[in-house]
This record gives C-alpha cells, sequence and structure tokens, in this order.
C-alpha cells in the first residue's frame, strides 16, 4: 500500500481520450490522485480530429488545443513533454520515460525518469501504417497523425508543387483537400475500385469521387503503389500498372495499427490491440487501456464517439463507480472537407434479408440510401444533404421500428410522422438521449438540463459548460434551436449585435425587413422600424444607404448625405483634409497617352505626391477639395474614369502580363482582368473588393490574398476567394474550377452578388464567408448552376444603374456645392 | 453694443443633414444644417486632429468628424460621449429663409 495520502495515477499518452478521462475524473474527484502525464509529442492535448483545418489553414493549432498549458498546472498534473515511455515494470510498479530526440535529430540531453504508479492508464494510440514498398523511407514521405506530420505537409506545401496522397480513405481525402488548399496539386491514389469504401456505398463514393475532382484532385482508383522513387528524397511514386507520377510530396495514409508495443513488452495480452474488458482493464487489473490502442469486445476503434465512451468509464472506475460498461455501438461518420456534405451510419452492404431505399436527386446532387433489417434502419448513407443524418442514426441505435414512416421515411424528418417543418420544433421533438455534438458525445438532455439548470442563455455558455458544438461546430445549428426552444423569446439568437446605438436590430435583420415590407428610403424605415434617433448615426446611415442600393437597384435615389466623405466626393480625404485622386487604370494597364496626362494635371494643380499603389494604380496626393473638378475634368478628357479608390464598391484588378508576355502564362490573365474589372466596376459592396488574375500557379498578381482571386491554369481557371492582407493576413479558398472566361465572370459576377445580398456593411469577403460558411456559398456558386445564374443576372441588372462614372458628372456640375464654400467674408472688415 | 448680423447664404444652399463651409479671415467656419432645419455653426476644426468638420456625416444635433469618427455637439461644440475637447461654437440667426453670422466672425482670430 502506498504511504502517500493521495493515489499515483500515471497516464501513457496524451491524446483525446485520455484527455477526456482525466477531465471526468476531475468532475468527480478533484482530489482523489496524483496525476503525471507522459506525452510523445513536445507539446498538450489537442484535438486530433481538427487537424485537417489546420493543414487547409481554417484553424490555428491554438484553436484546436484542448488543454492548454493551465490545465495543467490548475489539476496540479505533472506533464511529461516531448517523452516517450520505453518500459513498464508492472513488478516495481514504476514506468520509464525517455525524451525523444528534438526534430532535427539532436538526441536529448535529459535523462530519462521512471516514476511509480498506483494505477496506470495506457493510452498509447495508434501508429500510421506504412506500406513497405522501396523508397518508403526517403524524406518527403510523410503520414498523417500528428501535428508534426501537419506542419511537415505545410512546410512542403509552400512549394505549391505535385504532391500524392497513398490512400483514399476519410484520412487521405481530408489529407488531400488540405494540401490542395495549400496550393499543391494533389493526386490521391486509392487501392480500391470506390473512395472510403468502408463508409460508403459505391454509388456514394462515385458522388464524392466526382466533388473531389471538381475542386481539381485527380483521383486514381485500383491504383496500387509499387515503390516511391527518388534520390535523396521523394521525386514520384511509381504504380504496378506502369503509370509514374511525379511528387514532392508522399503522403501515406491507408490506415492505423495500434501502439502496444510498450504494453506488450510488458506482458500484457495483446491482440489486435491491448485486449480489455467492459471496464477497459487489461489483464493486469491496476492497468487501464482506452483509446485507439485499445481492443474492446473484440474490435479495435478509430472514430472519437467510442473513444470518449471508454475515456468515461475509465473515469469511473477510477473512482470506484463499477456501473458503467464498455458496449460496442454503431458508430457515424462525417468527412470534414468543406463542401462535401457526406454522412454514414451503421452496416449498409447488401444481403438478402435487407432492403433499402433510395433517392436520388441529380440536379441538387443528392443521394440517400436507407439499409432496412425487419422495419429497423441498419445503416445510412448520405451525400450532399446530410440535414437528416443524425435522425436516422438515432433510430439506428434505438432500433425503432419504422414501418409506418416507411413511405415518407427517406425524405426525412420534416416529412415524417406529421413533424412540422419549423427546425426548432423538430430538435424540441427528439428525445433527451438523442445524441446533439457527436465529438462530444453530448445528449439532448445534458444541454437542455445545462441550459436550465445553470440559466445558460447564450451559445458560448452552452459551450463552455457541456462542450456541445465546441470541436468542429457543425451542430451549432441544432444547440441554437434548443436554446431557443427552450428559452423562446428570451432568447436572442446569436445574441445579435445591434447595427448601432440607434436601434435593437441587427444588420441581418434590418436588410431582412427592407425586403419584407418594401422599406425603400431611410426615412421610412427608421419609421418603420421604430429608430430610436430623430435621423440615425455615422454608423447606420451609410450602412442603411448600401442596404436600399443593394435591395432596389435603380429605383433608390442615393442619399449623399448619409455617405462617409470619401464617397460622396468621390476622393479620399487625407490627414490634412486634402485629397487623393485615383484613375482607373484597368487590370493596371496603361498608356503614353494616359501618362502624359497624369503628368500635364500634377504640373497643373501642383499635386505635392504622386505613388503607385498596391493594386497597380497611380496616386495623386494633396489635391486640395476645390481642384477635383478640374482635376477630373482633365483626366476625364484624356478617357480616364474615377479608380473608385474610395468606395466601398470593386476597387482593384492586378494582373500579371498572362500569355501576351510572359513565357510561363496559360491564360491570357490581363485580358480576363481587363474584362472583369470592365463587367464589376461601379458596384457597390458591403466593404472594399479587390481582385486580382495570375497566369500561372507562380502567382505574380498575388491574387490567393484577394477577396476573389483568379488563378489560371492550362486546364481553365480556378476561381479563389475570401482572401486578406490587411489587418488580417488570409489566404483564399478556392470557390472552384472552371474551364472558360466566361464561366469565370459568370462564377465571380454571381459571388459578388451573393456577398452584396448577405454581407453586412463594412463586413469584408473573408469575413462573410467565416460567419455564413465557406461551404453553403461554394454549394450555390459551383454547384447550383440555377441559383448562380439567378445571382449573376441581379447583378448584370444593378450594374446598368452603377456604371456612371462620378467624376465625369462632378467635372459637368454635379453636386457642386459640395466643393465650393457657400460664402468668403475673407475681404469684410471688421464691424465697428 | 450689439453686434449687427450679416447675411451669409439662403438656407437652402446648405444640404438638408450637410454642411456648407464659410471662409473668414483666420479661419473656415461649417455651416450645418440639420433635419429640423436647424443651423449651427462652428469652426471648421476637430478639436481632436483639426479634421474638417464640414465633411462630417451631420446626425440629430451632431456631427461626426470624417478622420476619426468623434461626435462633436452642433450646440455647443463639445466633443460627445467619452472623448474630450471642444471647437468654437458661433451665434447664427435664420430670418425668412437666410442664415445670418455675427459681423464680428469675419475677422475673429
Amino acid at each position: 500500500m502506498a504511504s502517500h495520502a493521495k493515489q499515483r495515477l500515471v497516464v501513457v499518452g496524451n491524446g483525446m481520450a485520455p484527455g477526456r478521462a482525466l477531465e471526468r475524473l476531475f468532475e468527480t474527484a478533484p482530489d482523489a490522485y496524483e496525476v503525471t502525464i507522459f506525452n510523445a509529442e513536445p507539446r498538450v492535448n489537442y484535438d486530433r480530429i481538427m487537424l485537417s483545418p489546420v493543414l487547409s489553414g481554417d484553424k490555428s493549432f491554438e484553436e484546436i488545443v484542448i488543454h492548454g498549458d493551465g490545465w495543467y498546472v490548475k489539476h496540479g498534473v505533472t506533464l511529461y513533454k516531448g517523452a516517450k515511455v520505453t518500459k513498464i515494470d508492472r513488478e516495481a510498479r514504476t514506468v520509464t520515460a525517455e525524451f525523444v530526440p528534438s526534430r532535427s535529430g539532436q538526441p536529448s540531453l535529459q535523462p530519462p525518469v521512471t516514476v511509480p504508479y498506483d494505477k496506470l492508464i495506457v493510452a498509447t494510440g495508434s501508429n500510421p501504417i506504412i506500406i513497405p514498398v522501396p523508397g518508403h523511407d526517403l524524406p518527403g514521405v510523410l503520414s498523417y497523425r500528428d501535428l508534426d506530420d501537419v506542419e511537415a505537409m505545410l512546410l512542403a506545401a509552400k512549394s505549391r508543387g505535385k504532391a500524392v496522397v497513398i490512400g483514399g480513405g476519410l484520412l487521405g481525402l481530408e489529407a488531400a483537400a488540405g494540401l490542395q488548399a495549400q496550393g499543391m496539386d494533389v493526386t490521391v491514389v486509392h487501392l480500391m475500385p470506390t473512395l472510403m469504401e468502408r463508409q460508403l456505398d459505391p454509388a456514394a463514393g462515385h458522388l464524392l469521387q466526382r466533388a473531389i475532382e471538381a475542386r481539381g484532385i485527380k483521383v486514381l482508383t485500383r491504383a496500387n503503389t509499387k515503390a516511391i522513387v527518388g534520390k535523396g528524397r521523394v521525386e514520384g511514386v511509381d504504380l504496378d500498372n506502369g503509370t509514374h507520377l511525379p511528387a514532392d510530396l508522399v503522403v501515406m495514409a491507408v490506415g492505423i495499427r495500434p501502439n502496444m508495443q510498450v504494453a506488450k513488452e510488458a506482458g500484457i495480452t495483446v491482440n489486435r490491440g491491448i485486449v480489455v474488458d467492459a471496464m477497459m482493464r487489461t489483464s493486469d487489473p491496476d492497468i487501464f487501456a482506452l483509446g485507439e490502442c485499445a481492443e474492446a469486445d473484440g474490435q479495435v476503434f478509430g472514430l472519437v464517439a467510442p473513444l470518449y465512451e471508454m475515456a468515461n468509464i475509465v473515469a469511473c472506475q477510477l473512482v470506484g463507480d463499477a456501473t458503467a460498461s464498455f458496449k460496442s455501438s454503431a458508430t457515424a461518420t462525417k468527412l470534414k472537407v468543406t463542401g462535401i456534405n457526406l454522412y454514414s451510419a451503421g452496416d449498409f452492404a447488401e444481403a438478402k434479408d435487407r432492403e433499402e431505399i433510395v433517392l436520388r436527386d441529380a440536379t441538387r446532387g443528392v443521394y440517400r440510401r436507407l439499409v432496412l433489417k425487419d422495419n429497423r434502419i441498419i445503416g445510412a448513407v448520405m451525400y450532399g444533404d446530410t440535414s437528416d443524418g443524425p435522425w436516422f442514426f438515432d433510430m439506428l441505435k434505438r432500433g425503432t421500428d419504422v414501418a409506418d414512416m416507411r413511405e415518407t421515411l427517406i425524405f426525412g424528418q420534416n416529412y415524417a410522422g406529421g413533424i412540422p417543418l419549423d427546425p426548432a420544433a423538430a430538435v424540441a421533438a427528439l428525445p433527451d438521449d438523442a445524441e446533439i455534438c457527436g465529438c462530444n458525445g453530448v445528449c439532448k438532455g445534458k444541454i437542455t438540463g445545462a441550459i436550465a439548470g445553470l440559466g445558460l442563455k447564450s451559445l458560448d455558455e452552452v459551450r463552455a459548460h457541456t462542450k456541445a458544438s465546441a470541436s468542429c461546430g457543425s451542430c451549432t445549428g441544432l444547440v441554437e434551436q434548443l436554446l431557443k426552444a427552450q428559452l423562446g423569446d428570451t432568447y436572442n439568437p446569436a445574441a445579435v449585435q445591434p447595427m448601432c446605438g440607434c436601434t435593437d436590430l441587427g444588420h441581418d435583420d434590418v436588410r431582412r425587413l427592407i425586403v419584407a415590407k418594401e422599406l425603400r428610403s431611410i426615412p421610412q424605415l427608421m419609421q418603420e422600424l421604430e429608430w430610436k434617433t430623430s435621423c440615425g448615426c455615422a454608423k447606420c446611415r451609410p450602412a442603411l444607404n448600401y442596404y436600399m442600393i443593394c435591395s432596389w437597384p435603380g429605383e433608390y435615389v442615393d442619399d449623399s448625405q448619409s455617405r462617409f466623405i470619401n464617397e460622396r466626393v468621390h476622393a479620399n480625404i487625407q490627414k490634412d483634409g486634402t485629397y487623393s485622386v485615383v484613375p482607373r487604370m484597368w487590370g493596371g494597364q496603361t498608356s503614353a497617352k494616359e501618362l502624359r496626362a497624369i503628368a500635364d494635371i500634377v504640373d497643373k494643380y501642383k499635386i505635392p505626391t504622386v505613388k503607385v499603389t498596391g493594386g497597380q494604380r497611380i496616386d495623386m496626393l494633396g489635391v486640395a477639395k476645390e481642384d477635383l473638378p478640374g482635376v477630373w475634368a482633365d483626366l476625364s478628357a484624356a478617357g480616364m474614369v474615377s479608380g473608385h479608390a474610395y468606395a466601398k464598391g470593386l476597387r482593384t484588378v492586378k494582373t500579371c502580363v498572362g500569355t501576351d508576355w510572359c513565357r510561363f502564362g496559360t491564360q491570357d490573365s490581363t485580358g480576363l482582368g481587363v474584362k472583369l474589372e470592365k463587367f464589376m466596376w461601379g458596384s457597390w459592396t458591403p466593404a472594399k473588393v479587390k481582385l486580382a488574375v495570375s497566369g500561372c500557379p507562380r502567382n505574380c498578381a498575388e491574387a490567393t490574398c484577394k477577396d476573389i482571386g483568379v488563378i489560371c491554369i492550362e486546364s481553365g481557371y480556378d476561381i479563389h476567394f475570401a482572401g486578406a492582407a490587411g489587418l488580417e493576413i488570409k489566404g483564399t479558398e478556392l470557390l472552384g474550377h472552371v474551364a472558360t472566361e466566361e464561366e469565370t465572370i459568370e462564377a465571380i459576377g454571381a459571388l459578388t452578388q451573393l456577398y452584396r445580398e448577405q454581407g453586412r456593411y463594412l463586413e469584408r469577403i473573408y469575413k462573410w464567408a467565416k460567419r455564413v460558411g465557406l461551404e453553403t456559398i461554394r454549394q450555390q456558386i459551383m454547384e447550383d448552376g440555377e441559383r448562380r445564374r439567378a445571382l449573376y443576372d441581379r447583378f448584370v441588372f444593378s450594374q446598368q444603374f452603377a456604371q456612371n462614372d462620378p467624376w465625369a458628372e462632378r467635372a459637368n456640375g454635379k453636386d457642386a456645392h459640395e466643393f465650393t464654400p457657400v460664402a468668403d467674408l475673407t475681404l469684410r472688415e471688421a464691424a465697428e | 453694443m450689439e453686434s449687427p448680423w450679416i447675411e451669409v447664404c439662403p438656407i437652402d444652399s446648405i444640404p438638408l443633414r450637410g454642411c456648407r463651409v464659410v471662409r473668414t479671415r483666420h479661419m473656415q467656419i461649417a455651416l450645418f444644417r440639420t433635419a429640423s432645419d436647424e443651423v449651427f455653426a462652428l469652426e471648421n476644426r476637430c478639436p481632436h486632429k483639426n479634421g474638417p468638420l464640414s465633411e462630417g456625416i451631420v446626425h440629430d444635433r451632431k456631427v461626426t468628424c470624417p478622420l476619426h469618427n468623434w461626435v462633436i455637439s452642433l450646440e455647443s461644440g463639445e466633443a460627445t460621449g467619452a472623448d474630450k475637447g471642444c471647437t468654437r461654437s458661433f451665434p447664427v440667426r435664420l430670418d425668412k429663409g437666410h442664415v445670418y453670422l455675427e459681423a464680428s466672425v469675419a475677422t475673429a482670430p
């Protein structure tokens, strides 16, 4: 018996499963154990499920940390980072760990440590399977398992070269999508005839393959890797059919194998994994195993839900609660690739005693298949619209008899059993033990209980207290509906931020009401929506003016007094009250005539500074307000129009010289840039919009940090969006690939219109995209042709009223009062 | 002795919820017209960084400076909210649709 007051608990491994077990343990018995953790990785516990968003750039490592350093301190946990357990001595009841070499290969100077235990948890996880083909150990061949792999991939992706991913399962496809998002040219090599064959039936596998290919990733099925080749580092992959694939990076994602070496050496019983009973005990009763290394009920597990269930059981065991026991149950899978909705659960193989119900909707790209046995769902595969996945899965788990609703079952919950279409009502109708958050295993009852018991009022509070929707976030909508169902009107959905102090309404509500109530002027809006001030403020008026322009094109009369000064006088105010003038240069091209005119204007108006902008334009700074109409008249005479460098609207389209001059150019990037700029100039948008078109992936026009960017490649055009290079720096997301200039222009017009209609005033495209979801945008623009054309048509319609050169108008006398004093009293003598 | 008033302009030459500038010997005066046809006169310099208040958005009896969004009271010239500072204000008279300033402002320092 240990002489310690506290028992000593040692944990080998610091992944998600042991992290969860400790969390549960500290909830119920915070002081029961003195805990020591060994982590072979040199870091804290993080959400391994979210490695794919880190790879694709959607999240940073900090965002996926589950337990920061503070958590270990708070709970008195000793965490050894970068320490790999090499020996478990069951006689002496100690474990010994060696510190792993640094990534540069320097051996660690720290001597091994040996720590005694009373209870031991083995959570060594799994190792990636490396196929032993020749060349598998070349530099540049990686697995996809932990953050080190992701960092190595991100580094390799900087070359924007070619990557081959071996394995078309869940991990392989996530890796492929991530690498492609990082700009690599990716080929997936898959041994089986269809992708993700363990989770998908062949039909869904084909739909998936088509979607993957549509985003520019090549897929080779029935492809067997013969060798990885290269001199000194990887240069390519040879398949056994003779194909050679050049590659700068090879990722092997063919599966995982439980890591049980240290347990085996300690004489603990192992089979496929470390064998445990339903209480998670190994053959040594003081040693538990859980996570991917454990074999329970004859199975090993790789998805998070059963691993968390194991964690709960271990936590219960540690405090002497023996009621919980492990039952392997069906698990559901979702693919975490933005733009691809995929859900599968249970067993969907065909067999004699099984029936199936299939729904296909080719135009919407929807496929659903339910496999029934004895009127009960035993398997479900969904592609496209996966919203009913949890509902089907819930019935699958509880073995619900579906005989009564077979007719409409496949259409989902909204059509079944007279459940109303109101989504909140549908969620309210779920039983308390229906799972809402798959990542964290949170059921409805726990959420509603926390809302009621703790008086929670917001999504963030629910996340903090229950962890529901705190990981991948895909159940956020359901959690919000629960909040709404329970709190009724007191729940302010998404805790709406009012536009400004003049109203309690948020931007989205105001926009919706403008259309719904047909509010056609700012005074009418303020009246109808009960504005609290007589005529708004400097925050809401410019926003409302924009919303009116966007909602009622050609009809609404612009209110110049609700415009910020730059848009009112069509120039940028400077710190001394002078202005800067930037004429448009289509696609960044200019001419001797234009340059000569600019030079003359600079001389004539004694303009102090002339500068080239970041958007390939010429900026004349320090123009007095009274001189603006004169400057514009002269620019107009030379054929130049406003560059809208002051506008929440289309700014510039940057280009490189493309096939006109460049020996690497693949398309006429300059020509396309000019076309886009001529098509889009004059449009008003929620915030500024900057474009660029690069003629090849070398990307000299820097298109991948723009609001919208085009990268020309041999086969056509990659359309990117949602980049930023200002306060925040963010690479773009791929919207999709198209073959022709016409399709590029249609997609970009539609995208811009969607942003115009949904963006909140001053919200840049990348923020809008983050708010509404890249996936929904992609779906509407790239997959839903009807929606795309309707958006495009609305953009074209509104452009006919927008494309008037404001400079020419003002040079001809419009708004003359703006540019002259109303009176000059300088010559008056002092009154006596 | 009461200072005589000088006629500056018709009120309609100032946009509703807008502003026009009057030049005097030593400064610029911004003449603001509110939504309810009141007229106010401030020196055309924000107390913060001398931004031209005449270019700001006029709302209620306030103007928001175009440079850094300070909100200045048209009645007193004082910054509102958390900001502190005051710009000069001048008396204005409205008579039969015309705007008058005190004659002394023409040469005020």
